[in-house]
């Protein structure tokens, strides 16, 4: 990984994440935010980790990649522990186990 | 009640942070494991966990530099996983906006799920605090989460370091956020979004430069809003 992209990234972001948590507290005030604007924020998060997420499981990069029907399965079970637990660790424990499974055994 | 000192809020706050650590720490060795595996070295790593304290964000940002996408992307996306802590200035400011300027600094550069969540809980179970002793919670807080996610993030980082690479861990990031995504999954809404997101990024993959990524998300977040609108003007609630 290029050592230059990585310093910029580190630097950006975390003046970037600094001024989202400042903004209210230090520079906007008690002046409340339009709701429109809290309606979006709210889905931000949800929207742009699974867009991040569906290419790689779809067109895996690496070779030593588990097939993709595979994938999709262990993906979809990590999931779904994920939403019925509610419990990221339930899901991750899952998602490992899962691993184990496709790829060591 | 009498006016509360602030040291028995400090360690009101403490107490109150304690079993994060559950949760904190592995989420921080898994960083250092996984930054470390995506070619960071020891002192990016650490310097990335000091300066961010962001969590999700940081795992956004380096999937995306692995995947060799521009900096503006990354970037974009990273701060757009982080965006809620925006929601967090603006929801905790009434408890906090009158301490000194230096001391909402600190607090900002801190701001992340935990302390907000115990902090605008106590502050609306107790609103007879004083402000020194808000920020004492607050700092009680972050007492015990803040040096073990710095510690945790070395020690994985140099666990890392001795993990041979290319035994599935091309999957273990993308599995990170999607199990962090099954609890994010609380109304129809989210549902929405989330889906949204999922079909415009297999329809946008082909754009250039990781741009599909910023579509899907932004479409996404904007059918997650259009749904909480009609399905509140339903009367629906959940």
């Amino acid at each position: 990984m290029d050592d230059t992209k990585v310093w910029i990234v580190i630097a950006a972001l975390s003046i970037g994440s600094f001024l989202l948590r400042f903004s209210f507290l230090g520079l906007i005030g008690d002046r409340g935010m339009p709701e429109w604007l809290m309606r979006h924020l709210r889905y931000t998060a949800v929207a742009i980790l699974p867009a991040m997420v569906t290419p790689l499981l779809i067109w895996p990069t690496d070779d030593s990649a588990a097939p993709v029907p595979e994938r999709l399965a262990i993906a979809g079970t990590t999931l779904a522990v994920g939403y019925l637990t509610k419990n990221v660790f339930a899901a991750m424990g899952v998602a490992l186990a899962a691993m184990v499974l496709t790829y060591w055994v | 009640m009498a006016r509360m000192s602030a040291m028995s809020s400090f360690w009101r706050g403490f107490s109150g942070g304690l079993p994060f650590l559950l949760v904190v720490t592995p989420f921080a060795a898994l960083f250092g494991v996984l930054a470390t595996e995506a070619g960071l070295n020891l002192t990016q790593v650490m310097v990335f966990s000091l300066a961010t304290f962001a969590g999700a964000a940081q795992f956004a940002a380096l999937q995306l530099m692995q995947e060799n996408a521009p900096t503006l992307i990354v970037l974009a996306s990273a701060l757009a996983v982080n965006l809620r802590v925006a929601m967090y200035s603006a929801a905790i400011t009434p408890y906090l906006g009158e301490a000194p300027l230096w001391q909402r600094a600190l607090a900002a550069f801190f701001l992340v799920d935990q302390p907000f969540a115990l902090s605008t809980l106590e502050y609306e179970k107790r609103p007879e605090l004083s402000i020194p002793a808000r920020m004492a919670f607050y700092a009680g807080v972050l007492t015990p989460i803040a040096p073990a996610w710095y510690l945790c993030t070395y020690l994985g980082a140099v666990a890392g370091n001795a993990i041979p690479s290319g035994i599935g861990l091309d999957m273990a990031l993308p599995l990170t956020f999607i199990a962090m995504l099954g609890p994010m999954m609380r109304t129809v809404a989210h549902v929405v979004a989330a889906l949204t997101g999922i079909i415009l990024a297999i329809l946008f993959v082909s754009v250039p430069h990781n741009l599909g990524l910023i579509l899907a998300g932004m479409g996404g977040m904007m059918a997650g809003a259009q749904a909480e609108l009609i399905l509140k003007r339903r009367g629906y609630h959940g």
